[in-house]
């Protein structure tokens, strides 16, 4: 046993030093460079922490939502990461299903974004409802008409699936290697990876519709309102399309931004180049799917229910110009950079399209939950405003400084990347 | 037998006063929240205030008493509750709200087009002394939960056990009377069985006069309005359906 033992950090020379926890071959910044890159980040998510304790011990009273405002900043944003965390799944579709092996060296950061954008999100969830203490009801009591029923199933099956998928990770720390059953039960669970790619997929494909679905049923927001195919309103098609095509750009995002601040040559610029590849394709799907579906609503949808679509965009700063940046500016322009051989080619311009593709899928999810709400829906009705409070906003910086801590320990002590062949070690002119 | 229970409100008659607001919120325990906002209030039922957007001597104003409008059919907040704590009682036609089933989520206010859903923001809480007055028929909900307006289901529920110890099986229409109802001074609520043809609100509902708000959408509300001025009854429409000049206008800007 003493020889399996797990060896602690340990003071060498006056220095608090993690070196025998860090992937064998690889260098990683001193521990205390990394402690103080860690500490602001704690400190966000200790005042996000607070925030949400303030809501959970006196109520929903401290954000600014209201009757009319029943969703707020947190729904948008579980919204948006939810989709940009889509790279995890999508990434082990295509790596396990459809064999696109190329991609296998961003399939551990795929996981490690999937598992922080998923477990946030639930995070943010369980603050956001009235009684937290009830949620097993919708797994008691499930009504299996409601799309939320869907998504709340196929969110916690997922995240189960993401944390299996990331175990094997976690395991492959080279001091954690060191015992054997660990061994072995990481062995194991690798065996059914490709088999937990596919559940999750499964899974995903649900739950991002279904979060579409959530809006697209809403028989009294004519905004959001949708025909659809069965008992799937279009949106629920939109939403998976969108999430499929800006997941793998987010993973892009945030792998440059690691090898930015790292120094590091992560992965290949080829790799890079089929994930644009692949997020602008499926972007143009989407942009030519979003631009039919808005032309029926229209002229169709919309007016049955006894709605002008003009209306909608009556209100400032919620005009015309907003369907125009969606479509255009956010949809077909990151599609034609990321498909384009030329601009394909030059990194800064893949990855602003990249960028651009991840901002026009929070913009329509923004689109959908907050101008939904805005809109009037009686004749005598006011365009409404609201902004969030500080315990809102606190609450969901705490999500993002738990998923930076939660990414930043995950690389320096877990082999996130697979070493690449012929490819330098280090960006030249980072 | 199956009822169908629905509200006539006579716009034409409604003075505003809110009347029925005070007696809503002492029949249903609604707490005197002094924090509250008109946007964070407890108001199962809501009187607002219209005009016809016109000055001057052309300028006219109506009170719409807004409540759950029991939705009959594909009834927006019943599907979306994803666990059930909402139904329609197939007895009655009542939409209900089950608050110690709500998670809280507030899908379903999000779901309802007339914004007659309220979610309890903070605990319930009345000025000392007054929790005496509380009434026992109808339970306080807690904080973190969505609330409506259930036709004041406490009364329905005395109405059948007034008709079970008679050895009724039907319970006296004089029996059950929504506490707005009642306490409206200028009798401009009508409350009755929409299903029965003789019922004078059912006939009411028919009349040339009563229309539904956004009917279009389609979901059959159960409580209608009522009034002889034509701009009152176009303000059932959505925006662009009531003023079709002004959709054009806007087309063109």
């Amino acid at each position: 046993m003493s020889s399996t033992a797990l060896p602690d950090s340990r003071l060498t020379d006056g220095q608090l030093t993690d070196a025998k926890w860090i992937p064998r071959g690889e260098e990683r910044t001193s521990l205390s460079r990394f402690l103080l890159w860690l500490a602001p980040w704690v400190v966000v998510l200790g005042v996000g922490v607070y925030a949400a304790g303030l809501c959970l011990y006196y109520g929903l009273n401290q954000t600014n939502m209201d009757n009319r405002f029943a969703f707020g900043l947190w729904i948008f944003l579980d919204l948006g990461i939810i989709a940009l965390g889509a790279g995890a799944f999508f990434t082990g579709f295509l790596v396990y299903i459809l064999k696109r092996t190329e991609l296998r060296p961003i399939l551990n950061t795929a996981v490690v974004v999937g598992l922080i954008c998923y477990s946030g999100a639930v995070a943010i969830l369980m603050i956001d409802v009235g009684q937290p203490l009830r949620a097993w009801f919708t797994f008691w009591h499930p009504n299996t008409h409601s799309m939320l029923t869907e998504v709340t199933f196929c969110i916690s099956c997922y995240l189960l699936v993401l944390c299996l998928e990331y175990i094997p990770i976690v395991l492959r720390n080279r001091q954690l290697r060191r015992l054997p059953s660990f061994l072995v039960f990481e062995h194991q669970l690798h065996k059914l990876v490709p088999v937990l790619a596919a559940v999750g997929t499964l899974l995903s494909f649900f739950h991002q519709g279904s979060l579409g679905g959530l809006y697209g049923v809403l028989r009294g927001r004519p905004f959001a309102y949708r025909h659809g195919f069965f008992i799937w309103p279009s949106t629920f098609f939109l939403f998976i399309l969108s999430a499929i095509a800006s997941g793998p750009s987010f993973l892009m995002l945030v792998t440059a931004t690691v090898e930015k601040v790292t120094g590091k040559r992560l992965v290949a610029g080829e790799v890079f180049r089929r994930l644009g590849f692949i997020s602008g394709v499926l972007l143009a799907i989407y942009v030519a799917a979003k631009s039919i579906d808005t032309l029926v609503w229209i002229d169709f949808t919309s007016p049955s229910v006894g709605f002008a679509p003009w209306q909608y965009y009556m209100h400032k700063p919620f005009g015309l110009p907003i369907l125009f940046a969606e479509i255009v500016i956010f949809g077909l322009l990151p599609a034609f950079l990321l498909t384009y051989r030329r601009t394909a080619m030059r990194r800064g311009w893949l990855l602003s399209a990249a960028a651009l593709a991840c901002g026009g899928v929070l913009l329509n999810r923004f689109v959908l939950t907050v101008q939904t709400l805005a809109l009037p829906t009686l004749s005598f009705d006011e365009f409404l405003q609201y902004t969030p409070s500080w315990q809102e906003v606190a609450s969901f910086g705490g999500v993002i400084a738990y998923g930076v801590i939660v990414y930043s320990l995950s690389y320096r002590y877990l082999p996130l990347f697979a070493p690449q062949q012929g490819d330098d070690a280090h960006v030249s002119g980072h | 037998m199956t009822a169908r229970y629905g509200m006539v409100i006579d716009l034409d008659r409604c003075t505003g006063c809110g009347s029925c607001m005070v007696a809503c919120a002492a029949e249903n325990n609604v707490p005197a929240l002094p924090q509250a906002t008109a946007r964070t209030g407890l108001t199962p039922m809501l009187v607002r205030k219209v005009s016809n957007e016109m000055d001057g001597a052309a300028r006219r104003e109506v009170f719409i008493p807004i409540t759950c409008m029991h939705c009959e059919r594909d009834t927006p907040c019943v599907s979306v509750c994803p666990q059930q704590a909402v139904e329609v009682d197939k007895a009655t036609g009542i939409v209900m709200q089950m608050p110690q089933r709500c998670l809280g989520c507030r899908y379903c206010m999000t779901a309802c087009a007339y914004h007659a859903r309220y979610f309890n923001w903070r605990d319930p809480a009345w000025p000392a002394g007054m929790e005496k007055s509380l009434n026992p028929a109808v339970a306080v909900r807690m904080r973190g939960v969505v609330e409506k307006c259930n036709f004041c289901h406490g009364r329905l529920h005395a109405a059948k056990e007034k008709a079970a110890a008679a050895g009724k099986r039907e319970i006296d229409a004089a029996d059950y009377v929504p506490a707005c109802v009642e306490a409206c001074p200028t009798a401009a609520i009508h409350f009755g069985n929409l299903a029965d043809s003789n019922d004078p609100v059912s006939q009411e509902s028919r009349s040339s006069d009563a229309f539904r708000l956004l009917a279009r959408l389609g979901t059959e509300p159960k409580v209608y309005y009522k009034s002889k001025e034509a701009w009152v009854r176009q303000l059932a429409e959505s925006v662009s359906a009531r003023n079709p000049e002004a959709s054009r206008e806007a087309k063109h800007v």
